[in-house]
């Protein structure tokens, strides 16, 4: 034997696999993650309690913020559900068919993704304000929209518009319209189809999409702050009352609200990673993923259907 | 540049995909590394090229031990199965790549030559400036081995030249490789799965199964006497018939076959569908004809035994037997090998 | 609905082909099989001669006959619910997406051009778009050095840990950014927990551009790791190797060949990430200190003038806003494009 044996699964070094340069990467990117990511999520957790857990409990059963969180919770049960109805039917309509028109309608359903929060707000202000579209025939039959809870799921659903689509559309773009066909064929109804052929190999990906689409709700501030008129008690959502009772200068009162929604985000997280096991949220072009919760891409697998 | 591999042993995490293979290419050989999928083959050729190192035993460039050398001083030329032509850079650039990140300096004017006397080389003049992506699969193969000759490489290594290529391109292909290769005289090594290209392109074919070397010679010597069952099925359709062997002589339905070398006990008889003669009658092994098969220059005949061994069997088209038909079989250039069990 | 009509008595022809067969082979007809393994493929013995062609050639056959009456739009039309899916989609994105864009480009349009320009170039307009565009940059080139790093070493490297760092480069995506906006004020105040130390060194954060900065980078810091990750995951790692093998060393190959396939992601990941901290408003409006001419963004500026009832100046700056967007998603768009390039494997 010319060589004495070697350990095991000796393999020559990828680039980049040196130990100086592995090591000191992976701890550069550590602190800074730590950094930049970990450390503004536990400030919220100690400074909610800096006070106390008494005060932190009498801080969210406070009788405004629990409006604000009862008004955070209709919104998204309201608002999701619409936001998933449209999602599907528009993945539905633009994966099984071809129609004219098809590449446009992508595009028109990505656009609130580039939108700021803000414009969106304004721009419903000049539809359903006093001075908006609407406004003269709204006022003369005595209807609130702005400054009031339909308001606020307007926004949401603006904001939120592209997030279950953009989920489904790459995926059953991929899946094709043969299970459809199949079972149209057998003599299926399309509801029917639907349910038993479409919905399983989706389900995933469509619970991904209602996840994020649940949290940039409950989370949204921009376009609600700009339509809800930030009425203490009436038309605050939780984010709009961590603004105000940080502006009251009641700062551990305003973490106390912010780690409920800084739970929220954590859990969305977990269950992100989860469906992700489960494949979702995976179908998409290499180089054209978009990210997780925002962004403005909407990819489809056919490559025909590239924007211009 | 003689390469020798002395005991190279490979393992991946549990599976063992080179037991201790010794094997020495004289300069300016071509061999072919033949076998089944998951035979070691590719991971021998990889550790020739320093993409893999072995886990034991070492492999010697001429005299030199190369087994701890960097891939990216190794001197190889190495052509991938699916050819890794670099996508954002044109033909040229990917042909000359290895001469810009050389430590000889060369100028651009040289480089430039250079690359257009391998494009000429491979018959791609005048695709200097495609993309790899607009040109065909066979035009990629030959792109992929100019740039591994533009090193000036020791050593040529080819894993699956032509395993991604339509049947036609392929012939085409291999032998043009043989031709450059008899041009150019540099020590090749190619990895293939298919018999028939190992047999057309190389000076020796090396036939591996899990992880060992079951037989290595020039192509006449595995053709002709193929040393185990392995071998003989490996390199084309063969027929296998139970025997016993006594003395040196094997016995198949009472009909006796020279076995010399072969111990005493079961046996089996191995012969090529070419090597057979149907009589209606006379000496040979009693048979019944299944069923008849039409190709294009020649019939295959099934049969059966009168023990229920079922062999297959070429005959010219002109065969007027059919079904049902009884006979005999005499079999040429019978090869018996202990029975594996 | 002629066309649905269709769909649904081809669909019953082929049932009742398949019921007829059902009929003959049930009634003892002779359907013919092989008789030996080798005589014909199991397909052929499956099913009988009935069926096989309606499936194959018929079917084929009648597509192109509704093609040829309905025109190519239509040829496809064999599944059901395109009227309901597309009327749902159609007036969703009119009523919740095109309907406000449109009220507010109308509003800015029935300024006239004298008056919004006025609006539009006002000394305080102009400031906040400078300073808008400005952090934007610096954020994105801070996320360019750091998302990349990140995606390399959670593609590129195992190590304690790396799922966790994979799933928290998701959470300025899924907090909300008032919570981010707080969070990073408090971190970053003279008397917080980064703002002390920075302090000492003389540097100022809170209620500064710098703060501004730090919002944008933070609110946007999964687009470059999240665009470039899958990118990095599916290289095809015989190209390192064939670099390797070429004689290149690590910066060569990390140069010439690793960063040029990763160039377009890249690209598609800053422009994403800019645009994103154009728009960006919750975090930023904690931490800037909202002075006109210094730290006041374009997003807060159509805000306030929206406080002060002057509807005119803010559709004006919205508008230039949603320009910005436009802008930014046709350039997003070209890139995207272009990065489809190299993607026949070579």
């Amino acid at each position: 034997m010319a060589t004495a044996p070697k350990p095991r699964n000796r393999r020559p070094p990828r680039i980049g696999e040196k130990p100086i340069f592995r090591n000191g990467l992976i701890a550069i990117v550590l602190v800074l993650v730590l950094l930049v990511i970990v450390a503004p999520l536990a400030i919220i957790g100690v400074q909610a309690f800096s006070k106390g857990a008494a005060f932190f409990a009498k801080s969210i059963t406070d009788r405004d913020t629990a409006h604000a969180i009862w008004m955070t919770a209709l919104t998204a049960l309201i608002a999701v559900p619409i936001n998933t109805v449209f999602g599907v039917a528009a993945a539905w309509a633009i994966t099984k068919f071809d129609f004219p028109g098809r590449r446009l309608l992508l595009v028109v359903i990505e656009i609130p993704f580039s939108v700021s929060p803000i414009v969106a707000g304004v721009a419903y202000l000049f539809v359903y304000g006093l001075q908006g579209l609407f406004g003269d025939a709204l006022q003369s039959a005595d209807m609130k929209i702005l400054f009031a809870l339909p308001g606020i799921v307007l926004a949401s659903l603006f904001v939120t518009a592209p997030f279950v689509a953009r989920e489904l559309i790459p995926l059953m773009q991929a899946q094709g319209r043969d299970l459809e066909e199949a079972a149209t064929s057998l003599g299926a109804s399309g509801w029917r189809t639907f349910f038993s052929v479409t919905l399983p190999n989706i389900k995933w990906a469509l619970l991904y999409g209602v996840i994020l689409c649940n949290a940039r709700v409950m989370g949204e501030f921009g376009a609600v702050s700009v339509v809800s008129g930030n009425i203490r008690g009436q038309t605050n959502t939780l984010p709009l009352h961590i603004e105000l009772l940080y502006h009251d200068y009641n700062a551990v009162g305003a973490f106390a609200a912010a780690s409920i929604l800084a739970s929220l985000a954590i859990v969305t997280l977990i269950a992100k990673v989860a469906l992700e096991r489960r494949g979702a949220g995976r179908v998409r072009r290499p180089a054209l993923a978009g990210p997780g919760l925002a962004g403005p891409t909407l990819e489809t697998t056919e490559p025909g259907m590239s924007k211009p | 540049m003689k390469i020798r591999l002395d005991t190279i042993v490979k393992t991946f995490d549990t599976f063992r995909a080179v037991h201790g293979v010794s094997l020495e290419i004289e300069s300016g050989e071509l061999v072919a590394l033949l076998g089944p999928s998951g035979s070691g083959k590719t991971t021998i050729l990889r550790m020739v090229a320093g993409l893999e190192y072995p886990d034991e035993g070492a492999i010697f460039f001429g005299e030199e031990n190369a087994t701890d050398i960097e891939v990216r001083h190794r001197g190889v030329g190495f052509v991938f199965q699916h050819y890794a032509l670099f996508p954002h850079m044109t033909i040229g650039e990917n042909i000359a790549f290895g001469m810009k990140v050389s430590k000889t300096r060369r100028s651009t004017a040289e480089i430039a030559e250079r690359v257009e006397e391998l494009l000429r080389l491979v018959q791609l003049d005048g695709l200097k400036d495609r993309f790899p992506a607009q040109i065909s699969g066979g035009q990629r193969q030959r792109v992929a081995l100019a740039r591994a000759l533009a090193v000036d490489p020791k050593v040529l290594l080819l894993d699956e030249p032509f395993g991604a290529l339509d049947a036609n391109v392929r012939r085409d292909l291999r032998r043009w490789l043989r031709k450059i290769h008899e041009d150019l005289g540099i020590t090749t090594l190619f990895v293939t799965h298919d018999q028939a290209e190992a047999l057309d392109l190389a000076d020796r074919v090396v036939i591996l199964d899990k992880g060992r070397i079951v037989q290595a010679g020039t192509p006449e010597e595995v053709c002709r006497a193929p040393d185990n069952a392995f071998v003989m099925n490996f390199l084309g359709d063969a027929n296998r018939l139970r025997a016993t062997v006594t003395a040196g002589r094997a016995s198949v339905n009472e009909i006796l076959f020279d076995a010399a070398g072969v111990p005493d006990g079961p046996a089996e008889l191995f012969f090529r569908p070419a090597d057979v003669i149907w009589r209606e009658e006379g000496a040979g092994i009693p048979a019944v004809i299944l069923r008849v098969i039409d190709r294009p220059d020649s019939k295959r005949i099934l049969a059966v035994t009168a023990d229920g061994q079922h062999v297959e069997f070429d005959t010219a088209p002109e065969f007027p037997f059919r079904m049902q038909a009884r006979g005999t079989l005499e079999i040429l250039r019978p090869k018996v090998f202990a029975a594996s069990t | 609905m002629p066309k649905a009509a269709i769909s649904t008595n081809f669909t019953a022809a082929v049932d009742r082909r398949r019921n007829l067969w059902k009929t003959e082979a049930a009634a003892g007809h002779d359907v013919p099989r092989g008789f030996h393994p080798f005589a014909a493929s199991p397909l052929t013995i499956d099913e009988g001669p009935a069926l096989r062609p309606v499936t194959d050639r018929r079917m084929a056959l009648a597509r192109r006959a509704i093609q040829e009456i309905r025109g190519p739009a239509l040829a496809r039309r064999i599944l059901p619910g395109l009227p309901l899916t597309l009327g749902i989609t159609l007036v969703y994105v009119a009523v919740i997406v095109l309907l406000p864009l449109g009220a507010l480009i109308f509003k800015a349009a029935s300024l006239g051009p004298a008056d919004y320009w006025t609006i539009v170039s006002s000394d305080r307009a102009v400031a906040s778009y400078r300073v808008t565009m400005l952090c934007a940059a610096a954020a994105t080139a801070f996320n360019l050095v750091f998302g990349m790093a990140l995606a390399w070493v959670i593609v590129r490297y195992r190590f304690p840990g790396r799922r966790i760092v994979d799933a928290l480069v998701d959470l300025p995506f899924a907090l909300p950014t008032a919570v981010a906006g707080i969070a990073l004020t408090t971190l970053f105040a003279s008397n917080g927990w980064f703002g002390g130390a920075l302090s000492a060194l003389g540097l100022k954060v809170a209620y500064t551009p710098l703060g501004i900065i730090v919002a944008m980078a933070f609110t946007s810091l999964p687009f470059i790791v999240r665009t470039v990750q899958p990118v990095l995951e599916e290289l095809d790692g015989a190209l390192e190797e064939a670099a390797q093998t070429l004689g290149a060393s690590d910066g060569e190959i990390f140069r010439k060949v690793l960063l040029p396939q990763l160039f377009p992601a890249l690209l598609a990941g800053l422009s994403l990430s800019f645009a994103r901290s154009l728009g960006e408003f919750g975090a930023i409006i904690f931490i800037a200190g909202n002075q006109p001419y210094e730290t006041e963004i374009t997003a807060l500026l159509a805000f306030i003038r929206l406080e002060e009832y002057d509807y005119p100046a803010s559709a004006a700056i919205a508008s230039v806003m949603l320009m910005a967007a436009f802008l930014m998603l046709a350039i997003t768009n070209i890139l995207q494009t272009r990065a489809l390039r190299y993607t026949v494997k070579g």
